[in-house]
Order: structure tokens, then sequence, then C-alpha cells
């Protein structure tokens, strides 16, 4: 009865286009990689809803012990695929830390990181914070109310640290403009110096994400920038203050990539747009009836094999509300995106974003034209595949045509100034122009050298 | 005539049964010992009657002092911790570690489940694609969800006794060499003392690359992962066997040595029916004393590699930092010492049942 129930409901399952329409793969069986984080989301769903299954593909989902070690797999081969930070494929593309050609068909999300400080640190910085007509701390809140905290730090010959979770993460980067917009310097790197130091207030260094709050409590250092859940574990764990949200820094600024190797993608074309196919169709069942799945994907994630955190920990952040200093809960709806705003394409504005900060901080050392920004962010982002998988999933009723951005020219319009926290708006075509208007970094014909 | 009194035969009779049974019992004795069982022939005895006080003075020896402690320990470890709070809560005692573990059998169920579906399913899909015409694209294809827990034991079983039986069949012959030659002894000597010191965590970089670039295809009969622990056992747990046979092979009687060149024995001969036999106990020892090492290091290198097993449930527990994390890896520590035991006592009776020794 059992065995009857099971074939019935696989064979249903099974039959309808899916099959009928299945691509020819080159490579059925893949092995993907993450890191525990509520962004990989559309990996789970996508591999719990069965739309891998769909596809044709039987996938093994990995959780990686740090952000080295998935890219290394990536690159070794021992994965096929994985969720990375959107610097990691630009980064090792152009050769910065361990060369190696990736690309990426697909965007996995907007916004969900935040800064949070230690208590003792967010008690230093209150007195500095604007109150709202409610007695709460008025929201954003600027780097510039740590500032008098950093210089007694310094003036007391202590160091200030801080942590993100990889040098070309996302977090790395959040953190510096943070900081620099309020008007402390994050320190620069260079060919001869990779610390990121060179000439800091705020000394950054590498944690995993999972131990940043254990790295907090035990006072190695006084703040990290971090995705989530990682800040919402500081506040339930009572150790730390999330001071600000990336929304906050930047509106719906991009997230994390899947990324896989360029070899991958020329060798298996099919599989590269089927598991692209797979993965829209699990950005779309996150965002659809607004959110309303979002439940069930935060139970999905606190299992032990994906995120495994305590579902009320998660669903903090996913279910649309985010909370800050313990009790003062607010409303970001949009703190986790996965579908709308065409989140999913993988715009070369978002690349040309990250090439400008890499710059901007030293990592790409010496200057380089507008131009060079253009080719480099065409040769790791591929909306191409991801359009192909698009039109399959909408020629299939798997989605609507409106979802989509046919005919961008792969550039977001620019980033107006009321969106970014120091208002200085951001456009993607011109990154040389960019690098200048910022006011702390090196500017776009300036080298890096320590 | 000489009238036996009856009942003095019956009781001679008795007697030489209860002789009988007690050689039984000593001999059954040994193999208890081996199994970690020593108390059950002295309860035995004292139930046959014989010298119970003397019998019972052993069982509480052998069984109730250890039995005393776990629960001392029980009662320390309930007791003491509550009092440490950490950011995860605090650290579980002995009944929340239970519920966890009653929690991973019950995980494990589902996955099954689980897996009995992907099954269903699998052959649904390969059914239909030869309905369709397409009998070539059938494939059988493994499970591709997460492991159970039970999974990631048996994984890391398997993958310690790869990576032992490999240093094994590299360190005994090279032992023996080491132990017959003078000259062989001082050119591997300096290796050995170089190379056993290291740690797995640093052998592991190493490994993971020359596998990566070695192993270039990853559809062999390993997957990279599983090789990259089982070389990382092996280069740990090399050397106790080659010290250890090589000391065995070097301490063999001069006298067997002077019989085996009376015979004209050739090199092979001498080998096995001479060394080998006296030099077994010492190589056992080795061998008891590699799997252990292979094991210690095996849950390390899996923790930092992320390579399926043991090791890696620990640490995704670690990363989870969810409120039942502690309890599991608790769980896990005390799995991984309960095999750890159990692995050595397999070498034991192993040992026993191919040594003469009088350890038997």
């Amino acid at each position: 009865m059992k065995k009857l129930v099971f074939s019935l409901l696989a064979s249903t399952l099974l039959s309808g286009p899916a099959l009928a329409q299945m691509l020819d793969l080159e490579k059925d069986e893949l092995t993907f990689g993450f890191i525990k984080l509520t962004d990989m989301a559309p990996l789970a769903v996508a591999y719990e809803n069965g739309y891998f299954l769909d596809e044709g593909l039987f996938v093994t989902l990995e959780a990686q012990a740090n952000w080295k070690v998935l890219l290394d797999g990536v690159i070794g081969g021992q994965l096929d695929g994985a969720h990375m930070l959107a610097g990691q494929p630009l980064a090792a593309t152009i050769g910065y830390g361990t060369q190696a050609h990736i690309v990426t068909p697909f965007s996995m999300d907007l916004n969900g990181n935040g800064i949070t400080v230690s208590n003792e640190v967010w008690a230093q910085m209150k007195p500095n914070i604007p109150t709202d007509t409610d007695g709460k701390p008025q929201h954003p809140i600027s780097a510039s109310a740590l500032k008098p905290v950093v210089e007694s730090y310094q003036a007391a010959g202590k160091p200030f640290n801080m942590g993100m979770v990889f040098p070309v993460s996302t977090h790395n980067y959040e953190l510096r403009y943070w900081l620099a917009a309020g008007g402390l310097n994050p320190g620069f790197y260079s060919p001869d110096d990779t610390s990121g130091q060179i000439g800091a207030d705020v000394a950054l260094s590498v944690t995993p994400p999972p131990q940043m709050p254990a790295t907090l409590e035990a006072g190695t250092i006084n703040g990290y920038s971090v995705g989530e859940p990682w800040n919402q574990q500081a506040v339930v764990k009572d150790i730390g203050v999330p001071v600000i949200t990336d929304y906050e820094l930047w509106k719906n600024n991009p997230e994390k990539v899947f990324g896989i190797t360029e070899a991958f993608a020329t060798e298996n074309p099919n599989t590269t747009i089927a598991l692209t196919k797979a993965l829209i169709r699990a950005a779309i069942w996150l965002d659809e009836n607004d959110n309303a799945n979002r439940a069930e994907a935060v139970e999905i994630l606190s299992r032990p094999e994906y995120v495994g955190a305590d579902q009320d920990v998660i669903a903090a952040s996913m279910t649309g509300t985010f909370e800050y200093e313990k009790g003062d809960i607010r409303d970001v709806p949009d703190f986790n995106v996965f579908f709308r705003y065409n989140a999913t394409y993988p715009f070369y504005s978002d690349a040309v974003w990250y090439l400008t900060q890499m710059r901007r901080w030293g990592q790409i050392s010496e200057p380089r034209d507008d131009a060079w920004f253009d080719k480099t962010a065409r040769s790791v982002y591929r909306p191409d595949i991801y359009l192909r998988a698009a039109r399959l999933l909408v020629d299939e009723g798997l989605a609507s045509e409106a979802d989509f951005p046919w005919d961008s020219d792969g550039y977001r319009a620019p980033t107006p100034a009321a969106d970014v926290i120091d208002g200085i708006p951001y456009d993607g075509k011109a990154p040389n122009a960019y690098l200048d208007s910022l006011p702390i970094g090196l500017k776009s014909d300036e080298p890096a050298n320590g | 005539m000489t009238a036996v009194d009856p009942a003095h035969l019956a009781a001679k009779q008795r007697e030489a049964r209860r002789a009988i049974w007690f050689t039984r019992i000593n001999k059954a004795d040994a193999w208890f010992s081996v199994l970690g069982l020593a108390w059950i022939a002295p309860l035995i005895k004292a139930l046959a009657g014989d010298n119970p006080r003397g019998q019972l003075k052993d069982v509480w020896r052998l069984l109730g002092v250890p039995l005393l402690s776990i629960v001392v320990f029980l009662m320390l470890w309930s007791t003491l911790a509550p009092k440490v709070v950490t950011s995860l809560g605090a650290i579980p005692g002995p009944v929340a570690v239970w519920t966890e573990a009653k929690g991973l059998h019950h995980d494990a169920t589902v996955k099954w489940e689980k897996q009995a579906k992907f099954d269903e399913r699998l052959e649904q899909r390969n059914q239909r694609l030869i309905d369709a015409g397409r009998a070539s694209e059938v494939k059988d294809i493994a499970y591709t969800g997460s492991p159970t827990y039970y999974g990631q034991i048996w994984t890391s079983i398997k993958t310690v006794f790869f990576g032992f039986l490999i240093a094994s069949a590299i360190a005994i012959p090279l032992g023996i060499a080491a132990g017959l030659s003078p000259t062989a002894n001082a050119a591997l000597n300096p290796l050995i003392q170089i190379f056993k010191p290291v740690s797995p965590l640093a052998w592991l970089p190493i490994v993971t690359m020359v596998v990566s670039a070695v192993y270039a295809t990853n559809d062999g009969l390993f997957s990279k992962s599983f090789l990259v622990s089982a070389i990382t056992v092996t280069l740990c747990s090399l050397w106790p066997t080659l010290i250890n046979t090589s000391l065995g092979v070097a301490s063999i009687d001069r006298d067997l040595i002077s019989v085996s060149r009376v015979l004209k024995m050739n090199t092979y001969t001498k080998i096995t029916k001479l060394v080998l036999p006296s030099a077994l106990p010492l190589i056992f020892t080795g061998l008891r004393l590699s799997l252990g090492v292979g094991w210690m290091v095996l849950i390390a290198a899996e923790m930092l590699a992320q390579n399926p097993g043991l090791g890696k449930f620990v640490w995704d527990e670690f990363q989870n930092g969810s409120s039942q994390s502690l309890a599991r890896i608790i769980v896990a520590v005390l799995t991984i010492g309960i095999i750890g035991f159990l692995l050595d006592r397999v070498m034991f009776a192993m040992q026993s049942f191919f040594t003469f020794s009088a350890q038997r």
C-alpha cells in the first residue's frame, strides 16, 4: 500500500512537462557547496521542492567550513558549483587570490546583511545617536556615532577590531563603506600588504560567518559585518547589537551569486541552463504572494543540514522584520529579497560595483579604465545563460513573461543618491567617476602602495 | 570386593564435572577479557559455588567499580554542566544528551523514509526513460540527501580502516626491512624521526593538493574527499606500526637466527617461519596504536576538510549554533569514544587470536 502511494506520488510529480522537455543533460549528478547563511535558501528550496529533480538533476548540497574552502572546492572540481560571495568569481577571474575563471548565471539575492557591535561598544555609541520622538535610536545609524568610540580606543592605545567574512566579501565592502561614510578609515590593501590595514582606524580581519557571535563574545573583535542569521543570533544570545542593515546602507544592494567555473559552463551548457532554471523557480517560490512561503522556508533552513540555527532566530529576518537592540523590532519587509526587483538577474552593474570597491581599497592596485570594468563584468556575469533559462520557464508556464528584463543592456538604472547612506549616487557605466566621488579611498588614477 | 560407597562415587563424578565446567569457564574467560567482559567468569564461578566471597570480590572490582565510577561521572556531569553558561545556553547534562541521541535516531528514520521515496522516484524516472526509448540514459544514482548520523559513523569507520590498511601495508614490510638490516634501519630512522611528530592538520593541505592534482577525475572508485581523509590517516598512523615492527623484528632471538643459518633457509622462509611469528606480538601492539592514532586523526581531518563523517557532523553542529547543537556534539563525542574503544577491542581480539603470547 505504502509503495503504491509512493509510486502514485512519484508518477504525478514526474508526469507533465518536466520530463517531456527535459534538456539533454551533459552531467546530471552535481554537488553544490554552500555556507550556513539564510541566503543559501534558493539552493535548499530548489532541492526540497524537487525543482532540481524536475530538471533531471540529482544534486547533493554540502555545507562548507568557510569561503576559502568553498572556493577551492569549486576550482578543484570537488564542487560543481556553489553559493558564493559576489566578489569571489570576480576576484578569482582577475587573479586576486586564487586565479580561476569563474562565471555566474544567477544572482542569489538582494540585501540580507547587517553590522553588529558588542554590547559594550553599543553603550559607548548610544550617547552619540539622536533619538526618535518615542525615545528609540534614530535609524539609520551612521558610523560617525562610532567615531568617538574608536578615538577613545586609539587614545588608550588599544586597537579597534572588527570582523568580516572574506577579503573580497560583500561584508568587507559594506563594513568599509559604512565606516568610510562615517569618516573612519578602514585601511588599504597593497600588493605587498594584503592585510588590508594600511593606515586603518579600524582593523578588519577575517572570521567565518557562523563563528562571528562566538568571536565577538570572546572579545577578539568589537563588532562584525555578516549575513543572517548571525546578527540576530547576537541579539538572541544577548552579546551584541546590530546597528545597521545593508538595506539602510544601500537600498536593494546585490548580494550572493551562484558560481560555477567557466570550464563547467562551456562543457555542460544544458546542465548550466537546467540548474539556473531550478534556482529561478526557487527564488520565485521564496518571494511569491508577498513572501507567503517564508515560514515554510524558515523551517527548511532550520534543519541541521542547511543553516541549522533555531527557527525563531532565522525567522527574525526572513519574515520581514529585524530586531536591533533587544526589544527594538522594526519592519524591514525587503530585508531578504530573492526575486522581486529582478534580484536574480546577474547585472553587469552589480559586478562593476564590486570591482570599484576592490579598486577603492587597493585590492586592484593599478588604475583601470571604464572599458576594463565593463569587459571584466561581462566575462564573469552571464545574463545570456540566465535569459535562456528564463525563456524556457516562461514557455513551460512556470514563470511569467513580465518578471524578466528581456531587453536590459545588463546595467541597472543608476542608484539615486537617496538610496545610499552617504548620498553618493552610483552609475555602473562610469566606475572611475564614481571612484573619484568617494571621499575616502583610492582615486581613479591613484595606484595602491603600502 | 571392595564396596564402593555410591555417594562417594557420585561426589567424585560431580567433582569431575565441576572441574570440566571450570576449565570451560576459564577458557571462555580469556575471550571475555578480550571483549572487555572479564567480570562474567567470576560471576558464573560464584554462582557455581566456587569460593563465592573471593569471586564476588573480583566481580566488584571488574564490574562494580567501573559502574560506580560511571555513575559518579554522570552525577558530576549533571550537577556541574548547568553551571557553565555559553552563548548557546548551559552545557547540557546527561538527560539532554540522551534526548538528543534519541532525536538523532528519529532524524535517521525520517531520512530513511525520504531515501525510500527518492529511490522510488528514481525508479519511476528510469522506467519512463525506458518507455520513451531512451534506455541508454537509465542510471543508478545514489541518494543525494544529507547522510544520517549512522551514515556518518559508517563513513568514518570505512575511511579509518582504508587508511589504516594502506598504512599497515606500507609499515609492516618497511619495519621488517629495518629490523633485519641495520643499513635499512639507518636509512629509515631519520625519516621516521622527522615525520612522526607531524600533525594531521599540517598534512591535510598537502594531501588535498596532491590528491586534487593526481586524481583528476572525480568519478572513479573513490571520491576525492574519501581519499584525502584516508591518506591523511595513513600518513599519521604509519609510524607506530613501523617502529614496533622493526623493534619486534630486531629483538628476535639470536639462536633462531643461527638455526636459520644452519638450515640454510632462504629469506622468504626465514621471514614467514621465524621472523613474523616471533615479532607478531609487537607488530600487533603497533597496529593497535596505529588504529587508535588513525581514529583520532580522522576526526580532525574530517573537521578541517569538511569531508563526510563524524568530524564533519561535529563541525556542522558547531556552526549551526542552535539550542540543540551542544548536546548533539556531546553525543558525537561519546560515539567517537565508544567506537575508538571498540576498534581497540577488535585489534586486541585479533592479536589474541593470532599470537601465542602469555596475554591470551
